[in-house]
């Protein structure tokens, strides 16, 4: 890696690589925005992510059922949420029960339409992966990409350390905490400055994510094997036993849609191909006046 | 600006949808065909998930155990709840009276146990959480012998590896005959002191649905590992002489051998 794509995002060449001549911004300067190591963490994230989540989903659909506790109540009552179906004279009703709240789901969850018809099955099968009933599969799928997530995070922290990035570009500063309020209106007003650094909702939203919110989903996805459970009983107490970590790691899970929501909007409302062009080759056009 | 923009927004979000679309509805059924190589490398992450295991874990490192006012309902069962082999019902008419566990393979003495002679045995209890591979809990308490007590009487070959758990309940009825349950263990699991064959589920005899007269508890791996209605204990070298060589009924199937995660 060169010293310049170790500075990271604060590098600024002129004219360099050549303008695509798409870009409408043509007064702009290109700065080098991502370093190789994040570009590379960022995709093979996206791809764990993506086999994670729809692995994940099989994985629960074999118990759609949330509980709170160290164990699942069958001569008690404690869960939280239950996607389930039931037979009403001829017709399956599909519903979610959350907190002892029904909805029905008919056809969305619960119960799916298979071949023109309702079969009992929690998620639709572009939801899963395989797209049919393997648990199996489901978890092998799952467990592959958790080593993979893990493994890039750790090959992240390690190079975003020693090259400044976390530091530079996910720390807040007191000042751009001061002006929180100001981004949220200019977020809220869809006007987005290009001057190649993240604003303080980037940083808190991007920090969150990598900090917080995958280090408990790692974490409460090892609470619920049993094996780490002998090497590290207090995950359990942390987290308030095993179905408790399961139901926080559904409601993980939940966030980081939430996130890749949000993340693929702001893309596209920011410009797609510059913030494109920056994930792959690390170089970003900045607006005029930033410049 | 804008006005050249939004096509090229339009396409983009189009171009992803139709990629994603094409991703989820079912591209990666793939995945699950044990004879393709992508499933190879992505199983070959067991591998990693077992030996990064048995090098946090200490050998004897134990599974959590409950208060016994955590034993808030019934064992849930699982599973065969009910055999219907002649050989298994006959038995269970009689009160397992004329039932044996015979123990043999690379042993120095093979062994033939009556459930009197288990039960005389040195016990353990334990209350502890079953956790079943499809995603729930149960706590429960279990009394039983530890296996590795059985195993000092029937004297382990050194060239032995794994324990294999042969059982009563058929599966299923294969072209070469019935499939029956089996399970496997390697030794380090079979040693461990929370590994009991355990006769007695919260206090009382061990009922029919969940496995008597005799099943296994190894309480660091999940619920499909502990064999229900055991019959015979084999020690072998290899797994590959067993059912289809995956080293139990379920691990035929695609699930994992090493079943801590």
């Amino acid at each position: 890696m060169s010293d310049e794509e170790t500075q990271g995002m604060t590098t600024l060449r002129e004219g360099e690589p050549q303008d695509d001549g798409q870009d409408l911004r043509p007064t702009g300067r290109l700065v080098y925005r991502q370093a190789l190591t994040t570009r590379l963490a960022h995709w093979l994230w996206a791809a764990a992510l993506f086999f994670l989540l729809l692995s994940g989903l099989q994985i629960f659909m074999a118990r759609p059922n949330l509980y709170i506790g160290q164990q699942s109540g069958f001569g008690f009552d404690n869960a939280v949420l239950s996607i389930d179906a039931e037979r009403q004279g001829p017709r399956i009703v599909g519903y979610v029960d959350l907190l002892g709240h029904r909805f029905d789901t008919t056809g969305w969850l619960g119960a799916i339409a298979e071949d023109g018809q309702l079969q009992p099955r929690a998620f639709p099968s572009w939801m899963t992966i395989p797209g049919y009933r393997d648990l199996a599969t489901g978890r092998v799928v799952h467990f592959f990409f958790a080593w993979m997530l893990v493994a890039t995070l750790l090959f992240w922290f390690v190079a975003s350390l020693i090259n400044g990035h976390a530091r530079r570009d996910l720390v807040p500063t007191r000042r751009e905490l001061g002006g929180i309020g100001a981004d949220i209106v200019r977020h809220l007003k869809l006007r987005f400055a290009h001057d190649g650094r993240y604003n303080i909702l980037q940083k808190l939203s991007y920090a969150a994510v990598l900090f917080l919110l995958l280090p408990l989903m790692i974490a409460t996805g090892l609470t619920m094997s049993p094996g780490i459970n002998a090497f590290a009983p207090w995950l359990l107490e942390l987290f308030g036993g095993r179905q408790s970590a399961r139901t926080i790691h559904f409601a993980g899970m939940l966030l980081l849609v939430l996130f890749f929501i949000v993340h693929l909007v702001m893309v596209l409302l920011a410009g797609p191909l510059n913030e494109l062009r920056s994930i792959v080759t690390g170089w970003y056009r900045t607006d005029p006046e930033a410049s | 600006m804008a006005e050249l923009r939004i096509p090229r927004r339009r396409f983009l979000t189009g171009a992803a949808l139709a990629a994603s679309g094409a991703a989820l509805s079912g591209c990666f059924d793939d995945l699950a065909d044990r004879g393709k190589p992508v499933r190879g490398v992505l199983t070959s992450a067991e591998r990693l998930t077992y030996e990064a295991q048995r090098l946090l874990l200490g050998a004897d490192a134990l599974a959590p155990e409950y208060a016994a006012s955590e034993v808030r309902q019934a064992m849930r069962p699982n599973g065969t709840t009910g055999p219907r082999d002649p050989e298994y019902q006959r038995l269970a008419a009689a009160g397992f009276t004329d039932w044996r566990l015979s123990v043999t393979g690379l042993v120095e003495r093979e062994l033939s146990l009556s459930l009197d002679e288990i039960t005389n045995m040195p016990s353990r209890s334990q209350i502890t959480r079953h956790d079943c591979v499809e995603g729930w809990s149960c706590i429960a308490s279990w009394t039983g012998v530890p296996l590795a007590r059985v195993l000092d009487e029937a004297g382990v070959k050194p060239a032995a590896r794994y324990v294999v758990f042969h059982c009563f309940d058929t599966m299923e009825n294969g072209f070469t005959g019935p499939v029956r349950y089996y399970e496997s263990i390697d030794l380090r699991d079979a040693r461990h002191p929370q590994t009991i064959l355990a006769y007695a589920l919260n206090g009382t005899t061990l009922p029919v649905s969940n496995g008597a007269p005799l099943r296994l508890r190894v309480e660091r791996q999940l619920g499909y590992k502990m064999a229900k209605y055991l019959r015979a204990i084999e020690l072998t070298d290899r797994l590959s002489g067993f059912g289809d060589g995956m080293g139990g009924y379920w691990e035929d199937r695609g699930y994992e051998w090493f079943a801590g995660i």
